[in-house]
């Protein structure tokens, strides 16, 4: 994670500004007052406020009995979520850090995910997951990964991954009134927390009406001519940074695509960009192998393999778990220096 | 912790016990059917993706004390999560036997439109589900009965599962937070004494699963000799205390798989297969209720005549009913 700031960004729109965990509690509480069957639960959501502030304030607001503090029971409290949704509530559940996933794993895959299906489509499941994700803070490797593409390759969950203050407040409120399992992915780094380095694109202009982000629509984050960067979640902000630069020095213009959402995955928009640049680099801080840069890869090559006029170049985490000492995990996560080098390669700059 | 043996349940009123007995003749009779027609296609060659019936089978026979005893105190608006052997507990329940058979055989007009097949059951009429993952429906069955209480209802959820799914992390999970946050779950544990191969006595620490309620601070009962009147009293208790708003309690009854796991298994593990038939619930109560004058030659026969209408007529829809389309395998995913 790095916290370079580009000169564009202090060049500051009017508005009220909040950071991305404000914006994101913002959404879940206006939803909540909108609708009496939107409660959170989850480990450390009360007074905590959630480990990542996720949660700020809405005990306060909305008391113990829609903000709930559950035991360390991940497998009871998401499935109880389930059959609350299954009656028609609409909850969130948090899983502290999606690499808890594997004590837990078994309600969502198995239940959340497969009951609309399973009951051909008489059984909705209208509930959200929202889970912490990503690294560069030295929290190795049972707590830094983002595994998004896990939960994006089990069909029957829609997987959200939001990277501004704007969107984490859209795309909540889209996942809440959302008749589907939405999972909810938000990157530490992108929080704006004042314990972690940040981009200062994490306080940023957020309207105070309630709105929606479709789920499903890739956000043009830069508009460029030579190469397409497909990126998502904190990676979106090291990819501008680096995109910003290297377009100020006129080393070359690079496209920046926020995806937003992995499931559904927005084709349309990568394959668009590519038909136009030519070029494409894939920036994912998920593992490299069986994942979404292959996907973003493949989703070109299936349509049109000529559309490449250099092979894609994936920035990933090569297959190793995260390390712990500094420079190990900045060697393996994919920040400002190797979305830069993947850059120049593939446009010959 | 009690145990309670039978012969020791109140007295019951006649119509009760004629309905208990003729709730297991109903089921029992479905599963007759199901074994015949499961079967009936798998000749010579028994193959398990042959016949109009594919696929694993685990039929309920044996357990119908359990179903019978226990969904006698439930309305339709009640919930149930069962496991993969819930055919039983489906009917008791009150399932349309015609869209749960159009569903074992995979059909358009099953409960799933023949997208989850038996151990997949989802019927929002009766709020019935079952899992084909051992406890994990216990889970669910909490947020049922968390849903039920907000809306200000007295309806319960009863959660299901075998006794080698009380070793399971999910069951533990699941009754310390119901029991937390006192909701109104009755937790059901049928001990038919295998699982798969395996015995309880090399899978479970403790002779009766009720026990381990202590550890969670609740009322457990264990129910001996798959006794219908001991199970249907001992989840009236249950069910009034959830009711009541007192929490969850954990009934564990002693049942019987009368068959293998799963249609084909040749049981050769079985220890106990030679006492089996004399275990066989259903003709032990025909005999109590025909000791007890009510019931005679006559009255079974009409109550076995009307479970075999209601079962023929379920599966002569199945069989009648459309296969689902090949082109809309994929639909269903997203609502």
């Amino acid at each position: 994670m790095t916290a370079t700031t580009s000169d564009t960004l202090t060049v500051q729109a009017p508005g009220r500004r909040l950071t991305t965990a404000k914006a994101m509690v913002e959404g879940i509480s206006q939803e909540m007052e909108a609708d009496p069957t939107v409660f959170y639960l989850g480990e450390d959501v009360g007074a905590y406020g959630g480990i990542f502030s996720s949660t700020t304030g809405l005990l306060e607001r909305f008391g113990p009995k829609r903000v709930i503090d559950t035991p360390i029971s991940e497998t009871a409290f998401i499935g109880l979520a389930i059959g609350a949704a299954v009656e028609g509530m609409r909850p969130i559940a948090e899983l502290m850090f999606v690499d808890f996933f594997g004590v837990c794993f078994d309600q969502i895959y198995n239940h959340m995910a497969k009951i609309h299906f399973e009951s051909g489509g008489n059984v909705k499941v209208p509930m959200v997951l929202t889970t912490a994700v990503g690294g560069g803070y030295s929290d190795a490797a049972q707590h830094s990964q983002c595994l998004w593409a896990t939960f994006a390759h089990m069909p029957g969950m829609k997987v959200v991954v939001p990277s501004t203050p704007y969107d984490a407040k859209g795309l909540m409120i889209s996942a809440i009134r959302d008749d589907n399992p939405v999972v909810y992915m938000f990157h530490k780094g992108v929080m704006g927390l004042p314990w972690m380095t940040k981009s200062q694109r994490t306080n940023d202009v957020v309207p105070e009406d309630p709105y929606e982000v479709p789920i499903g629509k890739a956000r043009l984050a830069r508009a460029g001519k030579d190469v397409t960067v497909v990126t998502l979640s904190l990676s979106v902000h090291d990819a501008l940074d680096v995109a910003d630069r290297l377009g100020a020095e006129g080393v070359l213009d690079a496209e920046v695509i926020d995806l937003r959402s992995l499931v559904p995955l927005d084709r349309e928009a990568i394959l668009t960009s590519v038909a136009r640049t030519g070029r494409l680099v894939i920036v994912d801080e998920d593992y490299q192998s069986f994942g979404l840069s292959g996907e973003v890869v493949a989703t070109v090559t299936d349509h049109d393999p000529s559309m490449l006029r250099a092979p894609a170049i994936r920035v990933a985490v090569p297959d190793v778990p995260i390390p712990y000492a500094h420079g190990l995990e900045e060697a393996v996560l994919p920040g400002p220096a190797r979305i830069e080098a993947a850059l120049r390669k593939v446009t010959g700059a | 912790m009690t145990v309670t043996a039978p012969g020791t349940a109140s007295r019951l009123d006649a119509a009760v016990r004629r309905d208990l007995y003729s709730q297991m003749v109903l089921i029992r009779t479905f599963e007759e059917a199901l074994l015949r027609d499961y079967h009936a296609d798998k000749k010579p060659v028994w193959d398990i993706a042959a016949g109009l019936i594919p696929g694993e089978m685990h039929l309920s026979a044996g357990q119908e004390p359990v179903a019978a005893g226990v969904c006698a105190h439930l309305s339709t608006a009640d919930a149930i999560t069962a496991t993969h052997r819930p055919h039983h507990l489906a009917i008791a329940h009150g399932m349309d036997l015609g869209a749960l058979a159009a569903e074992i055989f995979g059909r358009e007009t099953g409960l799933g439109r023949g997208r989850g097949g038996h151990m997949h059951l989802f019927d929002p009429a009766t709020h019935f589900s079952c899992s084909g993952i051992i406890a994990e429906g216990y889970p669910p069955a909490l947020g049922q009965a968390f849903a039920f209480t907000r809306q200000g209802s007295d309806r319960i959820a009863v959660a299901v599962t075998g006794e080698g799914a009380a070793n399971q992390g999910a069951f533990h999970e699941a009754i310390n937070l119901a029991a937390l946050w006192k909701l109104p779950v009755v937790f059901v544990v049928e001990d038919n004494d295998w699982g798969i191969s395996v015995p309880r006595s090399a899978s479970t620490s403790v002779p009766s699963n009720a026990t381990r309620a202590a550890a969670y601070g609740i009322p457990g009962e264990r129910i001996e000799d798959n006794a219908v009147e001991a199970v249907y009293a001992a989840a009236g208790r249950a069910v009034a205390r959830a009711r009541a708003g007192e929490g969850p309690s954990l009934i564990e009854v002693h049942t019987l798989r009368l068959w293998g796991h799963f249609e084909g298994d040749a049981q050769g593990y079985r220890t106990d297969l030679d006492g089996v038939p004399d275990r066989d619930p259903l003709p032990t109560y025909e005999l109590t209720l025909r000791e007890a004058g009510l019931l005679d030659d006559e009255r079974v026969a009409a109550i076995r005549a009307e479970a075999a209408a209601k079962v023929e007529a379920a599966i002569d829809f199945a069989k009648s009913s459309p296969v689902p389309d090949p082109a809309s395998a994929t639909s269903y995913v997203f609502a």
